[in-house]
């Protein structure tokens, strides 16, 4: 596989960096929808997160076992597994975008969320099915079914609230002024992606842009808002936020790590 | 795929008919389409399956299952070898399973999937009820009981029933 001998024969670790942040991103949002099990407005969508929770916890696990197996390869006494590796690593090692440790706020600001990100991820996947890496490919092929899923749910539920009742609708753009900030960082490229794309392993993040923003404004027409946040939206209007990929993040991220990670760390080794 | 010539293949894929889906106790994991090979090397035994959802909390208890059935024949050398490629899809249910799904009361998934897009609001996807056979259903939620589930009501007979989705 090309991106292993690369990384073996120039020693740097681009691709277990790649690997963590595609899996932290998908672990991080995973566990924010997963505080709404038992609290969705209703039955259904209380499922339908937790469902969602579920694939992305489960792409989170394929793509950290693929990371031990290379991290172990090459130092096979550190015994990392996908387990150490969500379970032991500290705050500034996680390698997510700020805006899936975002809290969950009311139900406008978890939907809008997981649309912002299920749009994002949807493009990259496809691309990534094309990856010269067979294993990411192979993850990214079943991940994209998964993933459709999502965008289509999520957009659904931006339509019905922004088309919806006046409370909806405010607070639908309540939630686009709070995580807007946060969008820019997805396609804002740090140095493992861009080793990584240009080896052809990873996605060109600059190419996806216009297809999200196509989507967004999409679905922003549909739901009866576009006109309102026309101008937030123009590229270079808005300050961004940026430094999750790179190991710095919100103080929400500690709060999440110390739920998920209480176990293990309470109790070295516990199994099920 | 499965070696058809090597007798114990063929023989283990038999005793595989004993593995249930956890989740759908009378689909075999054959029915399922989840076992994508079977080799037998002097007497060392690797079942080769692959994941219906990534997240699905069942792989884990699959490849389990299919080891200590194994071991319960007789064989002592079994190894379950997980792979993502190609990504399983509902096409690899067989014709026996998708009957035994809808004698269970599990609308099987249909052949030509209609659904599998990112449009917005598209129509229903046909799905006939398990229960009493009309077409005049409805979909309540694209999530179901499982990852691999919708839930459907039947405006006829009114019953709820779950539809296993094109994947
Ligand atoms: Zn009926």
């Amino acid at each position: 596989m090309i991106g292993e001998e690369e990384m073996n024969s120039t020693g740097k670790t681009f691709l277990t960096d790649y690997l963590l942040h595609l899996a932290d991103d998908a672990l991080i949002l995973g566990h924010r929808n997963s505080e709404w099990c038992g609290h969705g407005p209703i039955l259904e969508q209380d499922i339908a997160l937790t469902n969602i929770s579920l694939d992305l916890i489960g792409q989170a696990r394929s793509l950290y076992q693929y990371a031990a197996n290379i991290l172990n390869e090459s130092h096979p006494a550190r015994n990392v597994s996908e387990d150490t590796l969500a379970y032991l690593r500290d705050n500034r090692e996680f390698k997510n975008c700020l805006l899936v440790e975002m809290p969950n706020g009311d139900w406008a600001h978890t939907i809008l969320r997981q649309f912002f990100f299920s749009t994002y991820q949807f493009f990259l996947y496809e691309k990534l099915v094309g990856s010269v890496n067979d294993t990411i490919a192979a993850i990214s092929a079943k991940a994209i079914k998964e993933v459709t899923y999502h965008l289509r749910w999520s957009g659904e539920w931006v339509i019905r609230l922004g088309d919806g009742t006046d409370e909806s609708k405010e607070r639908l753009l309540k939630a686009f002024d709070m995580l807007w900030p946060f969008t820019g960082e997805l396609f804002h490229m740090v140095e493992y992606e861009i080793v990584a794309a240009d080896l052809g392993i990873g996605a060109d993040l600059n190419l996806l842009r216009s297809k999200w923003d196509e989507k967004l404004k999409i679905v922003f027409q549909e739901a009866g808002i576009l006109s309102i946040i026309e101008n937030k939206i123009k590229p270079g209007s808005n300050w961004m936020q940026s430094g999750g990929k790179i190991g710095k993040h919100s103080e929400h991220l500690g709060f999440i790590l110390a739920e998920l990670q209480f176990m293990q760390r309470a109790y070295p080794n516990s199994e099920w | 795929m499965r070696n058809q010539v090597d007798i114990s293949s063929a023989e283990i894929s038999e005793i595989l008919e004993e593995v249930m889906d956890p989740e759908i106790p009378v689909l075999s994991v054959n029915d399922l389409g989840i076992v994508r090979d079977i080799s037998v090397k002097d007497k060392a035994v690797q079942v080769t399956i692959t994941p219906t959802y990534m997240g699905c909390p069942a792989m884990d208890m699959i490849a389990a299952t299919i080891k200590m059935t194994l071991l319960s024949h007789g064989f002592t050398d079994v190894s379950i070898r997980q792979v993502l490629s190609p990504a399983w899809t509902t096409d690899w249910i067989s014709e026996k399973g998708k009957q035994k799904l809808l004698e269970y009361g599990i609308a099987p998934p249909n052949s030509k999937p209609q659904f599998c897009n990112t449009e917005f609001f598209t129509a229903n996807e046909a799905v006939q009820c398990p229960h009493c056979s009309s077409w005049n259903t409805k979909r309540i939620s694209e999530f179901g009981a499982t990852a691999c589930k919708a839930l459907y009501q039947c405006a006829d007979c009114k019953e709820p029933f779950d539809y296993f989705k094109c994947h």
